[in-house]
């Protein structure tokens, strides 16, 4: 049934919207801009900031106060004004209240030219603040690997709140105290180290300040390069590619992979390589670990081990599904592991001299590098994480001319990536990536028809079933593919409950996959209302995988070469040495964690 | 309830604490209701007398909806939950505008000296823990200060503070004969 169409005026122009528009959507229709901070669209519809205030009448009766926009709903014959000198003196003297509480370091802050507030500030002409306020109790909380708090420029806007809440039902940061004294925090005053925290950072994207952001490994990858000592590699995961670009003006929606190359390049890495590679490597080893599983009746479903934020949320809260989870490194680690066993042996370089970078959508990859097992022989698989945003700050330190750069590719050896390794970085990827391989093992023959497109797109739950010979039988081996740990719980429970019968299932922490993750670039809240981020990052990779002479993880002549040469055959004993991991019960909140904040 | 556990403000609040099969059952018996966190932290109040970590720990991983962290939202943000140990009797001294000009900072004082502890505190054999309140409403009686239901009214003199204290040590005494002669 259609929505019934209510008519609206705003600043005197008059728009037709459906009936269970807000006034601040309506506005948009109209032209007009209205204010925001704390508004997230369908994630934190809250009314906290008071920015988005705005006159109305409703049949010719104003409203007491000031309405705010983002949560008042239209009605036939409304009329709006948010151009007035009352409006624009409310919006006006609310910017200043944040500011008398804010620290306001913006030259030196990361969010520098990406704040909301300060754009906020900038486009209403608020340059300084009249009042001074009592200021809260500061918290900087950077004990964890990958998340650093900086209560403040907390503006209390929730945003982040709500993202951990409603994307990811983990709810780590909720509001604590109340009154002056209301902050967002962890509970027990525990660092976001020593909780639920699965370091997924969709709070950091979702974030209007510099409240929440990724702990840096910007100093240590410089010092690196620098050191005549260190042969520095370097690894790029898919959907760096896909977002890199938005970072230097490129609309959303645009690879930049040949640029991304040149880039690091340029920025002294002795080698750039191609996480594609390992996405690759992980499908061989994952893709024979689940035919192993099915052959031999092993525990199913299978569930991919990639997203760490996922890993980490496995072992704290479902350690029942431990068993499920591929021992399979990600490919961020089997890369490291790789570059330091058989990359260092053909190019004749101790590992120990190797230092691997990776660049990562990701800010959990960087408490997956530091855990302890993730290691070979003593050498570290990956020694330093950057998230994509880590690397534009690094190529615009370096003084690089984005737009101007050419296009270059990877270096072999590690380089060459296929179609099924570049759409990892969607959700639906790796699965699709599986099965491209593991349907041609099984039937022993070349598919052509490798598209699945029942399990793209950004649903949070998709289901297909594909038919494979499975030691003599045809068996219909039933896919699943989540995304957000919202809904995996959901999948995960009805598992458990015996509702869902599952062969193989993806699981990625962030909605949407690695396109979305908490490394990307920021996306303000005014550009989440009109673009989806997530398909118009995943695009990308689906083009990028069209792109490609192999388009299967098997074909790939590099990965050859490693198995020819190196590890004999997936699952061998050697690969297990190098690419295989285990999982272990992970607590929280426990009582003999001394350093909170 | 008598409680062995001799570290102050840390909880030693076992996880077979039998309390927490009473907890289960009270849950249980709500659990098909809505927005049930704030009677389930009331009723684990009621049983322990306080909510630490361990028991919003156990609440959450009970009601899986609700974090530690959105439990410990809830708690700091209502009045009426106390994170830390609570002593048998709850000493509340209104510091309003009336009873603070006519001199409950002293009974405070007074208080905090006998028994050792600060405001918010516990003494250290549990019996009282000391608060500050705001208007008690009865503003006439200045200044006053409550023990459990009890008010005490225009207490000018703080030497009247022990002898008023020295009431519960007594009956508490009394419980304890009383319950070694049921014993024996």
């Amino acid at each position: 049934m259609a929505v019934k169409k209510v008519n609206v005026t705003i600043n005197g122009i008059e728009v037709q919207v459906p009936e269970d528009y807000t006034v601040l959507l309506a506005a948009r229709e109209a032209g007009i801009d209205i204010p925001t901070l704390c508004y997230l669209k369908d994630i934190n519809e809250v009314a906290a900031c008071r920015l988005c205030v705005c006159e109305a009448e409703v049949n010719g009766r104003p409203m007491r106060n000031l309405p705010t926009a983002c949560v008042l709903k239209v009605e036939d014959g409304m009329v709006v004004r948010t151009d007035t000198e009352r409006v624009r003196k409310a919006v006006k003297m609310n910017l200043e209240l944040l500011l008398a509480n804010h620290n306001r370091e913006c030259l030196s802050c990361d969010r520098n030219q990406t704040c909301e507030l300060q754009k906020l500030c900038h486009e209403m002409g608020v340059e300084s603040t009249r009042f001074e306020g009592e200021m809260r109790s500061l918290c900087y909380d950077d004990l964890s690997p990958s998340i650093v708090r900086d209560s403040s420029k907390c503006v209390l806007c929730g945003r982040c709140v709500s993202a951990c809440d409603k994307l990811q039902n983990i709810a780590v940061l909720e509001f604590v105290n109340r009154g002056v004294n209301t902050k967002v925090a962890p509970g027990f005053g525990y660092s976001i180290r020593d909780t639920d925290c699965i370091y997924c950072g969709q709070c950091i994207n979702m974030c209007p300040v510099a409240a929440i952001k990724e702990k840096t490994h910007i100093p240590q990858v410089w010092a690196a390069i620098q050191d005549p000592k260190k042969h520095v590699v370097v690894q790029t995961a898919p959907a760096v590619r896909a977002a890199l670009g938005e970072e230097f003006g490129v609309k959303m929606g645009k690879a930049v992979t040949g640029k991304m190359v040149s880039a690091l390049k340029r920025l002294g890495f002795d080698k750039v390589f191609d996480t594609n590679f390992s996405a690759d490597l992980t499908i061989m080893e994952e893709g024979y670990d689940f035919i192993n599983r099915v052959k031999n009746n092993g525990t199913l479903p299978m569930i991919t081990s990639c997203s760490p934020g996922w890993i980490r949320y496995c072992e704290e809260f479902y350690p029942e599904f431990i068993p499920n989870l591929s021992t399979c490194k990600s490919p961020q680690q089997m890369f490291g592991a790789v570059a330091k066993s058989y990359y260092a042996k053909k190019a004749g370089i101790k590992p120990k001299d190797i230092v691997c970078v990776s660049i990562m959508p990701c800010t959990a990859k960087k408490a997956e590098c530091a855990r302890p097992e993730m290691q070979v022989d003593g050498h570290r698989d990956v020694d330093y994480v950057l998230t994509t945003r880590e690397l534009a700050r690094m190529i615009r330190e370096a003084r690089i001319i984005f737009d101007k750069l050419p296009e270059s590719d990877p270096d072999p050896i590690l380089g060459e990536g296929s179609g099924a390794g570049v759409i990892f970085g969607a959700t639906g990827g790796v699965m699709e990536a599986a099965l491209r391989t593991v349907a041609d093992v099984l039937t022993g023959k070349d598919l052509k028809d490798i598209d699945y497109k029942a399990i793209r797109g950004i649903e949070n739950f998709k289901q297909a079933s594909v038919k494979l010979p499975i030691g003599g039988k045809n068996v219909e081996v039933k896919v699943g593919v989540v995304s957000s740990i919202r809904a995996a719980e959901q999948v995960l429970n009805q598992i458990e409950e015996g509702k869902l019968d599952l062969h193989f299932l993806e699981v990625m922490a962030c909605p949407g996959g690695c396109v979305h993750g908490g490394g990307q670039p920021h996306v303000s809240a005014k550009d989440r209302i009109d673009q989806e981020v997530r398909s118009e990052r995943a695009k990308v990779l689906y083009s990028e995988d069209k792109r490609l002479p192999h388009r299967k993880s098997h074909e790939n002549e590099e990965i050859k070469a490693l198995y020819e040469e190196y590890f004999k055959e997936p699952n061998s004993p050697i690969s297990h040495k190098y690419l295989h991991t285990k999982y272990a019960e992970h607590f929280i909140y426990m009582p003999d964690v001394t350093d909170r904040v | 309830m008598a409680n062995e556990c001799n570290v102050k403000n840390e909880s030693c609040i076992k996880p077979d604490d039998p309390r927490f099969k009473e907890l289960k059952a009270y849950i249980d018996s709500v659990r098909d209701q809505q927005g049930i966190s704030i009677m389930v932290l009331q009723e684990a109040q009621r049983l322990f007398g306080y909510v630490p970590l361990e028991v919003q720990k156990w609440i959450s991983l009970e009601l899986w909806d609700y974090s530690v962290g959105e439990l410990y939202g809830i708690t700091t943000f209502y009045s009426q939950f106390n994170l830390t140990k609570q002593g048998k009797h709850k000493i509340s001294v209104c510091l309003g505008t009336a009873c603070y000009v006519k001199g409950a900072q002293a009974i405070v004082e007074a208080l905090e000296q006998y028994l050792n502890i600060e405001v918010g505190g516990i003494s250290e054999d549990e019996m009282f823990s000391l608060e500050a309140t705001r208007c008690l409403g009865c503003c006439s009686l200045a200044p006053v200060m409550m023990i459990d239901d009890d008010v005490y009214a225009k207490l000018y003199d703080t030497k009247q503070i022990p002898e008023i204290l020295s009431k519960y040590y007594l009956e508490s005494e009394l419980e304890d004969e009383m319950e070694s002669e049921v014993g024996a």
